[in-house]
């Protein structure tokens, strides 16, 4: 539904470093329209990633991270070639998954 | 009384963390976590959310780090890191502490992974920043920062 997640996963030595760029508005909630409505609070509450199709981390996030936002982390033991998945959730139920295969 | 206090909140948080295992980890069937569940997000301070996780009393500590820029040229978007070296840390969290949802995100840490994330938050004015872990026994260890933010808006 949205735009696709930009995911490099990078390895060095064990340890691979995956960031990922999203693609959400992230509306916090707090924000007001021309009209003076608060415009509702429209954000990523959950984001996993999985390295070959095992969960290996979970997140939850609230309304204070920023529009399209940025992720980095670090798996231990993922090889060239593995495949990391990351998912997110959002607040109106509506999800998003992309592949990367690490390098 | 105290001691009542904390066996229901340790049973609030066992019940929690079976929600966790089961919800979360799965195909995300819900939109909301098991810690917003808890009213983490809803939390206003550190002391609040460690409480309504069911969690210790938090202890600065040396072990935990915190990345952040002294000043913070766009309040949208501040990029902030944390990381520690303590062992057994099952979450990690980044908390903003002037923003309205001072919770802004939390990790599970599992043994795959480094417990070291950076994300990018908005801070909606000067505020310190607290990164904090959290270790398999519920105990809580905090860094904290202050991120100055200058939004420019009087001509900066």
């Amino acid at each position: 539904m949205a735009d696709p997640m930009r995911i490099r996963a990078q390895a060095a030595g064990d340890k691979t470093t995956v960031r990922v760029l999203m693609a959400h508005e992230m509306e916090s909630g707090q924000r007001k329209d021309s009209a003076g409505k608060t415009i509702p609070a429209w954000h990523i509450s959950e984001v996993s990633a999985s390295l070959n199709g095992k969960v290996v981390m979970t997140a939850e996030w609230g309304p204070s991270v920023s529009k399209n936002p940025f992720l980095q982390f670090t798996i231990k033991g993922a090889k060239a070639g593995d495949k990391v998945a990351v998912n997110w959730t959002d607040n109106k139920g509506d999800k998003r998954t992309d592949e990367a295969t690490v390098s | 009384m105290i001691a009542n206090r904390r066996e229901l909140l340790k049973g609030g948080a066992m019940v929690a963390s079976l929600m966790l295992a089961a919800g979360v980890l799965g195909p995300a069937a819900h939109a909301a976590g098991a810690a917003a569940g808890k009213g983490a997000f809803d939390a206003k301070s550190l002391a609040d959310l460690v409480k309504a996780l069911g969690y210790g009393t938090p202890a600065e500590s040396k072990d935990v780090s915190i990345t952040a820029p002294d000043i913070a040229e766009n309040g949208a978007v501040v990029p902030l890191g944390v990381a520690t070296t303590l062992g057994n840390v099952k979450q990690v969290m980044l908390l903003v502490e002037k923003n309205p949802s001072v919770l802004a995100a939390l990790f599970n840490v599992s043994p795959e992974i480094d417990a070291n994330f950076s994300t990018r938050v908005k801070m909606g004015q000067s505020s310190n920043v607290f990164a904090v872990a959290v270790t398999e026994d519920n105990k809580v260890f905090f860094a904290q920062k202050e991120v100055k933010v200058t939004l420019g808006g009087c001509g900066g």
